[in-house]
Protein backbone atom coordinates (compact mmCIF):
# COMPACT_ATOMS: atom_id res chain seq x y z
CA UNK A 1 0.00 0.00 0.00
CA UNK A 2 1.61 3.50 -1.15
CA UNK A 3 1.38 6.50 1.49
CA UNK A 4 -0.37 8.19 -0.88
CA UNK A 5 -3.30 6.85 0.18
CA UNK A 6 -2.96 8.60 3.49
CA UNK A 7 -2.52 11.86 2.35
CA UNK A 8 -4.86 14.49 2.67
CA UNK A 9 -7.46 14.07 -0.50
CA UNK A 10 -6.83 16.96 -3.15
CA UNK A 11 -9.84 18.05 -5.51
CA UNK A 12 -7.43 18.10 -8.41
CA UNK A 13 -8.24 16.11 -11.48
CA UNK A 14 -4.88 13.83 -11.30
CA UNK A 15 -5.66 13.19 -7.57
CA UNK A 16 -9.16 11.51 -8.86
CA UNK A 17 -7.47 9.71 -11.04
CA UNK A 18 -5.42 8.35 -8.66
CA UNK A 19 -8.34 7.43 -6.21
CA UNK A 20 -9.78 5.60 -9.27
CA UNK A 21 -6.61 3.60 -9.79
CA UNK A 22 -6.60 2.88 -5.74
CA UNK A 23 -10.73 1.90 -5.95
CA UNK A 24 -10.08 -0.78 -8.84
CA UNK A 25 -7.01 -1.82 -7.70
CA UNK A 26 -8.37 -2.86 -3.67
CA UNK A 27 -11.75 -4.26 -5.75
CA UNK A 28 -9.59 -6.65 -7.81
CA UNK A 29 -8.00 -7.68 -4.26
CA UNK A 30 -11.23 -8.30 -2.91
CA UNK A 31 -12.54 -9.62 -5.33
CA UNK A 32 -9.25 -12.51 -5.43
CA UNK A 33 -10.07 -12.70 -1.58
CA UNK A 34 -13.11 -13.60 -2.41
CA UNK A 35 -12.09 -16.25 -4.87
CA UNK A 36 -9.51 -17.70 -2.59
CA UNK A 37 -12.27 -17.81 0.35
CA UNK A 38 -15.05 -19.17 -1.30
CA UNK A 39 -15.81 -22.74 -0.90
CA UNK A 40 -18.96 -24.90 -0.88
CA UNK A 41 -19.75 -24.79 2.55
CA UNK A 42 -18.47 -28.49 2.49
CA UNK A 43 -15.95 -29.42 5.85
CA UNK A 44 -13.06 -31.57 5.06
CA UNK A 45 -10.89 -34.01 7.37
CA UNK A 46 -7.62 -35.35 7.17
CA UNK A 47 -6.44 -38.40 9.64
CA UNK A 48 -2.84 -39.60 9.72
CA UNK A 49 -3.03 -43.05 11.09
CA UNK A 50 0.57 -44.48 12.57
CA UNK A 51 -0.87 -47.60 14.86
CA UNK A 52 -1.26 -50.66 13.55
CA UNK A 53 -2.91 -52.46 17.14
CA UNK A 54 -6.42 -53.31 17.25
CA UNK A 55 -7.56 -50.77 19.87
CA UNK A 56 -5.62 -47.88 17.27
CA UNK A 57 -7.29 -49.14 14.26
CA UNK A 58 -10.66 -48.19 15.73
CA UNK A 59 -10.71 -44.17 16.21
CA UNK A 60 -9.78 -43.26 12.67
CA UNK A 61 -11.99 -45.75 10.54
CA UNK A 62 -15.16 -44.33 13.47
CA UNK A 63 -14.23 -40.77 12.72
CA UNK A 64 -13.55 -41.35 8.88
CA UNK A 65 -16.86 -42.91 8.67
CA UNK A 66 -19.19 -40.81 10.73
CA UNK A 67 -17.16 -37.69 8.81
CA UNK A 68 -18.45 -39.09 5.63
CA UNK A 69 -21.96 -39.55 6.81
CA UNK A 70 -21.66 -35.53 7.57
CA UNK A 71 -20.84 -35.38 3.81
CA UNK A 72 -17.29 -34.31 4.63
CA UNK A 73 -14.46 -34.71 2.39
CA UNK A 74 -12.09 -37.26 4.07
CA UNK A 75 -8.69 -38.27 4.07
CA UNK A 76 -6.56 -41.34 6.09
CA UNK A 77 -3.46 -41.20 5.20
CA UNK A 78 -2.17 -44.54 6.61
CA UNK A 79 1.46 -45.06 7.36
CA UNK A 80 4.44 -47.14 9.94
CA UNK A 81 2.17 -49.44 11.15
CA UNK A 82 -0.89 -47.62 10.48
CA UNK A 83 -0.08 -49.66 7.18
CA UNK A 84 -1.44 -52.78 9.03
CA UNK A 85 -5.31 -51.38 8.87
CA UNK A 86 -5.64 -51.60 5.31
CA UNK A 87 -4.12 -54.65 5.01
CA UNK A 88 -6.45 -56.65 3.58
CA UNK A 89 -4.89 -59.97 5.64
CA UNK A 90 -2.90 -58.14 8.22
CA UNK A 91 -6.54 -56.25 9.55
CA UNK A 92 -8.10 -59.52 10.42
CA UNK A 93 -5.40 -60.20 12.52
CA UNK A 94 -4.36 -57.26 14.72
CA UNK A 95 -3.08 -57.73 17.73
CA UNK A 96 -3.98 -55.89 21.40
CA UNK A 97 -0.80 -55.27 23.78
CA UNK A 98 -1.43 -56.85 27.03
CA UNK A 99 2.14 -55.00 28.19
CA UNK A 100 2.51 -51.49 29.01
CA UNK A 101 -1.64 -51.18 29.48
CA UNK A 102 -2.63 -49.96 33.00
CA UNK A 103 -6.18 -50.92 32.04
CA UNK A 104 -5.51 -54.24 31.54
CA UNK A 105 -6.66 -56.42 34.59
CA UNK A 106 -2.96 -57.56 35.36
CA UNK A 107 0.14 -57.00 36.33
CA UNK A 108 3.37 -56.09 33.67
CA UNK A 109 5.10 -59.19 34.65
CA UNK A 110 2.30 -61.17 33.79
CA UNK A 111 1.06 -59.45 30.52
CA UNK A 112 4.86 -59.84 28.85
CA UNK A 113 4.31 -64.00 29.26
CA UNK A 114 4.41 -65.01 25.37
CA UNK A 115 0.64 -66.14 24.99
CA UNK A 116 -0.57 -62.62 26.86
CA UNK A 117 -1.14 -60.87 23.82
CA UNK A 118 -3.30 -63.75 21.93
CA UNK A 119 -4.85 -64.17 25.43
CA UNK A 120 -6.15 -60.15 25.45
CA UNK A 121 -6.88 -59.99 21.67
CA UNK A 122 -9.51 -62.60 21.87
CA UNK A 123 -11.29 -61.03 24.87
CA UNK A 124 -11.47 -57.70 23.12
CA UNK A 125 -12.44 -59.42 20.03
CA UNK A 126 -15.30 -61.01 22.15
CA UNK A 127 -16.73 -57.65 23.78
CA UNK A 128 -16.17 -56.34 19.97
CA UNK A 129 -18.74 -59.17 18.69
CA UNK A 130 -21.13 -58.77 21.76
CA UNK A 131 -21.41 -55.32 22.30
CA UNK A 132 -22.05 -55.05 18.22
CA UNK A 133 -19.13 -52.95 17.61
CA UNK A 134 -18.19 -53.24 13.71
CA UNK A 135 -15.37 -55.29 12.85
CA UNK A 136 -12.09 -53.53 11.40
CA UNK A 137 -12.70 -55.37 8.18
CA UNK A 138 -16.65 -53.43 7.82
CA UNK A 139 -15.55 -50.17 8.90
CA UNK A 140 -12.90 -50.32 6.12
CA UNK A 141 -15.76 -51.05 3.49
CA UNK A 142 -18.48 -49.03 4.90
CA UNK A 143 -15.73 -46.11 4.61
CA UNK A 144 -14.60 -47.06 1.08
CA UNK A 145 -18.24 -47.16 -0.04
CA UNK A 146 -19.03 -43.35 1.47
CA UNK A 147 -16.41 -41.70 -0.06
CA UNK A 148 -13.52 -41.93 2.24
CA UNK A 149 -10.09 -42.19 0.83
CA UNK A 150 -8.40 -44.29 2.92
CA UNK A 151 -4.17 -43.74 1.50
CA UNK A 152 -1.11 -45.54 1.96
CA UNK A 153 2.17 -44.44 2.28
CA UNK A 154 4.43 -45.74 -0.58
CA UNK A 155 7.74 -45.30 1.23
CA UNK A 156 6.05 -47.57 4.14
CA UNK A 157 4.78 -49.88 1.85
CA UNK A 158 7.91 -50.24 0.44
CA UNK A 159 10.13 -50.21 3.79
CA UNK A 160 7.79 -52.62 5.09
CA UNK A 161 8.15 -55.17 2.34
CA UNK A 162 4.37 -55.15 1.21
CA UNK A 163 2.82 -55.31 -2.37
CA UNK A 164 0.27 -52.98 -3.59
CA UNK A 165 -1.76 -56.05 -4.26
CA UNK A 166 -1.87 -57.04 -0.58
CA UNK A 167 -4.27 -53.86 0.30
CA UNK A 168 -7.94 -53.54 0.08
CA UNK A 169 -9.91 -52.55 -3.41
CA UNK A 170 -10.17 -48.67 -3.53
CA UNK A 171 -7.38 -47.78 -1.51
CA UNK A 172 -5.16 -45.49 -2.72
CA UNK A 173 -1.33 -45.71 -3.25
CA UNK A 174 1.44 -44.33 -4.40
CA UNK A 175 0.72 -40.97 -2.25
CA UNK A 176 3.35 -39.37 -0.12
CA UNK A 177 3.89 -37.10 2.68
CA UNK A 178 3.74 -34.16 0.24
CA UNK A 179 0.02 -35.20 -0.72
CA UNK A 180 -1.39 -35.10 3.09
CA UNK A 181 -0.08 -32.54 3.79
CA UNK A 182 -1.67 -30.69 0.52
CA UNK A 183 -5.08 -32.13 1.97
CA UNK A 184 -4.18 -31.37 5.87
CA UNK A 185 -3.82 -27.15 4.49
CA UNK A 186 -7.04 -27.24 3.19
CA UNK A 187 -8.51 -29.44 5.53
CA UNK A 188 -11.12 -28.15 8.59
CA UNK A 189 -9.98 -31.48 11.17
CA UNK A 190 -6.37 -32.66 11.56
CA UNK A 191 -5.85 -35.81 13.33
CA UNK A 192 -2.46 -37.68 13.95
CA UNK A 193 -3.58 -40.57 15.26
CA UNK B 1 -46.33 -43.29 19.90
CA UNK B 2 -44.70 -40.62 17.37
CA UNK B 3 -47.93 -38.87 15.12
CA UNK B 4 -45.29 -39.65 12.18
CA UNK B 5 -45.91 -41.66 9.05
CA UNK B 6 -42.42 -43.12 8.20
CA UNK B 7 -41.88 -43.81 4.37
CA UNK B 8 -39.20 -46.22 4.92
CA UNK B 9 -37.81 -47.89 8.37
CA UNK B 10 -34.26 -48.95 9.05
CA UNK B 11 -33.52 -50.99 11.52
CA UNK B 12 -29.64 -50.33 13.24
CA UNK B 13 -30.70 -52.54 16.48
CA UNK B 14 -27.82 -53.97 18.12
CA UNK B 15 -25.62 -52.06 16.06
CA UNK B 16 -22.90 -49.78 17.71
CA UNK B 17 -21.10 -46.49 16.86
CA UNK B 18 -20.68 -45.04 14.39
CA UNK B 19 -23.08 -47.65 12.37
CA UNK B 20 -26.57 -46.36 13.26
CA UNK B 21 -25.54 -43.01 11.60
CA UNK B 22 -23.62 -44.64 8.66
CA UNK B 23 -26.01 -46.52 7.77
CA UNK B 24 -29.13 -43.82 8.13
CA UNK B 25 -26.60 -41.57 6.07
CA UNK B 26 -27.23 -44.26 3.05
CA UNK B 27 -30.95 -44.90 3.89
CA UNK B 28 -31.59 -41.31 3.75
CA UNK B 29 -29.64 -41.04 0.55
CA UNK B 30 -32.12 -43.59 -1.14
CA UNK B 31 -35.08 -41.33 -0.17
CA UNK B 32 -37.07 -38.82 -2.15
CA UNK B 33 -38.13 -35.24 -0.92
CA UNK B 34 -40.66 -34.78 1.86
CA UNK B 35 -40.07 -38.54 2.63
CA UNK B 36 -39.76 -39.74 6.23
CA UNK B 37 -37.56 -42.38 7.82
CA UNK B 38 -38.43 -44.29 11.25
CA UNK B 39 -34.77 -45.37 12.19
CA UNK B 40 -35.33 -47.98 15.17
CA UNK B 41 -31.74 -48.06 17.26
CA UNK B 42 -30.77 -50.20 20.99
CA UNK B 43 -27.53 -47.79 21.00
CA UNK B 44 -28.25 -45.53 23.88
CA UNK B 45 -25.63 -43.45 22.24
CA UNK B 46 -28.06 -42.87 18.86
CA UNK B 47 -30.10 -40.11 20.59
CA UNK B 48 -27.11 -37.66 20.82
CA UNK B 49 -25.49 -39.37 17.92
CA UNK B 50 -28.41 -39.02 15.18
CA UNK B 51 -29.39 -35.54 16.81
CA UNK B 52 -26.26 -34.06 15.82
CA UNK B 53 -25.94 -35.85 12.52
CA UNK B 54 -29.24 -34.52 11.34
CA UNK B 55 -28.35 -30.71 12.98
CA UNK B 56 -25.31 -30.37 10.80
CA UNK B 57 -26.20 -31.95 8.07
CA UNK B 58 -27.57 -30.41 5.10
CA UNK B 59 -31.10 -31.59 3.81
CA UNK B 60 -32.33 -33.44 7.04
CA UNK B 61 -34.43 -32.61 9.74
CA UNK B 62 -34.96 -34.40 12.93
CA UNK B 63 -39.00 -34.84 13.55
CA UNK B 64 -38.58 -36.21 16.39
CA UNK B 65 -37.35 -38.80 18.61
CA UNK B 66 -38.25 -41.20 21.31
CA UNK B 67 -37.69 -44.03 24.06
CA UNK B 68 -39.74 -46.93 23.84
CA UNK B 69 -39.66 -50.76 24.91
CA UNK B 70 -40.25 -53.45 22.48
CA UNK B 71 -39.40 -57.34 23.85
CA UNK B 72 -38.73 -56.04 26.97
CA UNK B 73 -35.16 -53.96 25.61
CA UNK B 74 -34.94 -50.25 25.60
CA UNK B 75 -35.19 -48.98 21.72
CA UNK B 76 -34.93 -45.37 20.10
CA UNK B 77 -36.93 -44.27 17.62
CA UNK B 78 -35.63 -41.72 15.73
CA UNK B 79 -37.71 -40.17 12.80
CA UNK B 80 -35.96 -38.22 9.93
CA UNK B 81 -37.36 -35.98 7.50
CA UNK B 82 -35.45 -35.31 4.39
CA UNK B 83 -36.17 -32.09 2.50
Amino acid sequence: MSSDADAPVDAGAASVEDLRAQVQALQEDVSDLREATDDDGQKSMTIIATKGTLDMAYPPLILASTAAAFGWDVVVFHTFWGLDILHEEKSKNLKLSAVGNPSMPMPNAVAALPFMDSVATSMMEKKIQENGTATVEELIETSLDMGVDLQACQMTIELMGYDEAEFYDGVTTGVGAATALQHMADADVQLMI
Amino acid sequence: MSTYEPTETLDVKGLSCPMPVVKTRGAVDDLESGEILRVVATDSGSMSDLKGWADATDGVSMLEQEEAEEDGDAVFRHFIQKE
